[in-house]
């Protein structure tokens, strides 16, 4: 069992890495080259929370891109081709699929994000001439936008098992921006009152609360990040992606496949 | 003992956006192949043949009915390890070259690794494709793509074969070579079941063939009784250009073709014909019963529902 997933998710990772999905880290490294060179140039005492910035901005939205745009077309593109057909003849349970299609984008994007922060890294030696020990967190906030690629995949895998893939890249992408700005709907929940309190802290809650998973501005300012807070994000992240695939898996078991 | 056994297995989708209406694209089917049967499964195209191969794959769901493999049903997670499947028209991932797309499948299969090297060579070679083994599939032809998928169906060296449109995309050397390779999985003991609108490939293979027309199953049997004669017709050909006067009133179809004449005439006026040809000192060249065709049999099964369905409206 365990085998075939891990089949189909290292093929899913090879048609990503074939189909040339890493060379955005191209396009990241030469991001990551001017913005040095520039902030190096014309910021005085800031450049490392410039560069901190940007990086981890950049590290997130091509990420993020990926995981939408990929993981839209995770089960339509296998659909629509047919090559789904020669796999689920095989004795290849349909979850198994949908959990190792899950799993080899997931891979794509740690590898991703590996480079990328490789780019961030050097980028700031170049910047601040060294390293310092609260850069350490720069890595617990790297660690928090893959659990963002996390839910994010899952979450456009669950509209891809059910949806057209422009659809799915609308929904995918309209959630990963309100839940960009769930603390916010949360505040607005606490504050309201009758029906709009409980529908917006109902939204609040069922939608992807990412915001909480933004460290960006905080490592960039050098605070600490408090262990409670990477256990309870690590267990938010995962139990809410684990229930967007068990979704997808509970839709795409019924689905007849023309 | 039945290899395949289909029980009122019937597919209905709704269609319409406001009003949906169901269309029946499987009336209920009910069909039975034996154990190392080649079995043709022919119709014209929109027949229902790839609807009953999706459902028998676990594909699509049916809306009733049931199937069993081997006697285990469909469902049951052990059957697909012994079936192999060629969808029509395959398309595999064609970022990945002959040799990695097989050895992803085998995988799959459950083959274990220590004989999977061994295998996908094996396979490669058997459809002729050991020069093409390590190109990328987005440069293969149809044809190639083809053997590709012929390949991945037999790999595992399943009991059951599945065949939607084997010959479909390949050239006359590509068709005898798939020809051959079911002949000789039939000898392994295998069971093939495989659609086709290619009359002439399921004369010349099946053991049994079943029509399907508009979801319904029109006719099943070998394709000896199916062919064999129903008027009791005779033809005889002889040599020369002259037709014996006697003959005229015998025959329902007579005809010079080339430096020969041929005749038809009822079973009943068989002697009297060929004395009367042989009166006139021609020289019989044979003499042979008229069967019925796969085609024409089919044609009939065909337009005899399609007469009906135009009385109906």
């Amino acid at each position: 069992m365990s085998n075939r997933i891990a089949c189909i998710a290292f093929n899913t990772f090879r048609e990503a890495v074939r189909d040339r999905v890493l060379y955005n880290l191209i396009a990241f490294a030469l991001l990551m080259s001017a913005a040095a060179i520039l902030v190096g140039q014309i910021s005085i005492g800031i450049e490392r929370l410039v560069v901190v910035n940007l990086g981890l901005s950049a590290v997130s939205l091509f990420g993020v891109v990926i995981a939408i745009f990929i993981g839209i077309s995770l089960v339509s593109k296998e659909i629509e081709k047919r090559t789904l057909y020669t796999v689920l003849a095989r004795p290849v349970r349909r979850w198994e699929f949908i959990v190792g299609k899950f799993l080899g984008l997931a891979g794509t994007l740690v590898v991703n994000t590996f480079f990328m922060a490789i780019g961030v890294f050097a980028a700031l030696l170049y910047v601040t001439h060294g390293f310092q020990a609260a850069d350490g967190w720069i890595g617990i906030a790297l660690y928090f936008i893959i659990l963002q690629f996390l839910m994010m995949t899952a979450i456009a895998l669950l509209f891809s098992s059910f949806s057209s893939p422009l659809l799915s890249a609308v929904f995918t992408f309209s959630l990963f921006i309100i839940g960009s700005f769930a603390q916010d709907l949360r505040g607005f929940g606490a504050m309201a009152a009758g029906l709009s309190r409980w529908l917006a802290t109902g939204a609040a809650y069922l939608l992807p609360n990412l915001s909480s998973l933004n460290l960006i501005s905080s490592v960039a300012h050098q605070q600490a990040v408090s262990t409670q807070l990477i256990l309870t994000n690590t267990c938010y992240a995962l139990v809410y992606t684990a229930m967007a695939v068990c979704g997808s898996v509970l839709i795409f078991e019924r689905r007849n496949l023309k | 003992m039945a290899a395949i056994e289909i029980l009122g297995l019937e597919k209905t989708y709704s269609v319409g956006f406001w009003r949906k209406r169901p269309k029946h694209a499987l009336r209920p089917l009910n069909l039975s192949v034996e154990d190392g049967e080649i079995f043709g499964f022919l119709g014209p195209n929109g027949a229902g043949k790839t609807t009953t191969l999706k459902l028998l794959m676990g594909l699509t769901f049916p809306t009733s009915g049931s199937a069993r493999i081997l006697g285990m049903e469909i469902s049951h997670p052990l059957v697909k390890s012994q079936i192999g499947f060629l969808p029509e028209q395959p398309y595999f991932y064609d970022y990945l070259t002959a040799r990695e797309l097989l050895e992803y499948y085998a995988q799959l299969s459950g083959v274990a690794a220590t004989e999977r090297s061994r295998k996908v060579q094996e396979m490669l070679a058997r459809v002729g494709l050991n020069d093409a083994a390590g190109t990328q599939l987005r440069k293969f032809s149809k044809g190639m793509l083809q053997r590709v998928g012929i390949a991945q169906a037999i790999l595992h060296d399943p009991k059951v074969l599945f065949l939607d449109e084997p010959m479909s995309g390949l050239d006359p050397i590509g068709r005898r070579e798939v020809r051959d390779l079911m002949e000789e999985l039939k000898q392994q003991g295998k069971t093939v079941f495989f659609s086709t609108h290619i009359l002439s490939d399921a004369e010349s293979l099946c053991d049994r063939v079943a029509i399907i027309h508009q979801g319904e199953l029109r006719g099943v049997g070998a394709v000896e009784d199916l062919t064999s004669s129903v008027e009791g017709n005779v033809e005889i050909v002889w040599h020369g250009n002259s037709i014996p006067a006697a003959l005229t009133a015998l025959t329902t179809e007579c005809h010079p073709v080339g430096d020969t004449v041929r005749a038809v005439v009822r079973e009943a006026n068989q002697d009297a014909a060929i004395d009367a040809v042989r009166k006139e000192g021609l020289r019989i060249i044979s003499v042979t019963p008229v069967r019925t065709s796969l085609e024409e049999y089919f044609v009939r099964k065909v337009q005899v529902s399609q007469t009906a369905a135009g009385v109906l409206s």
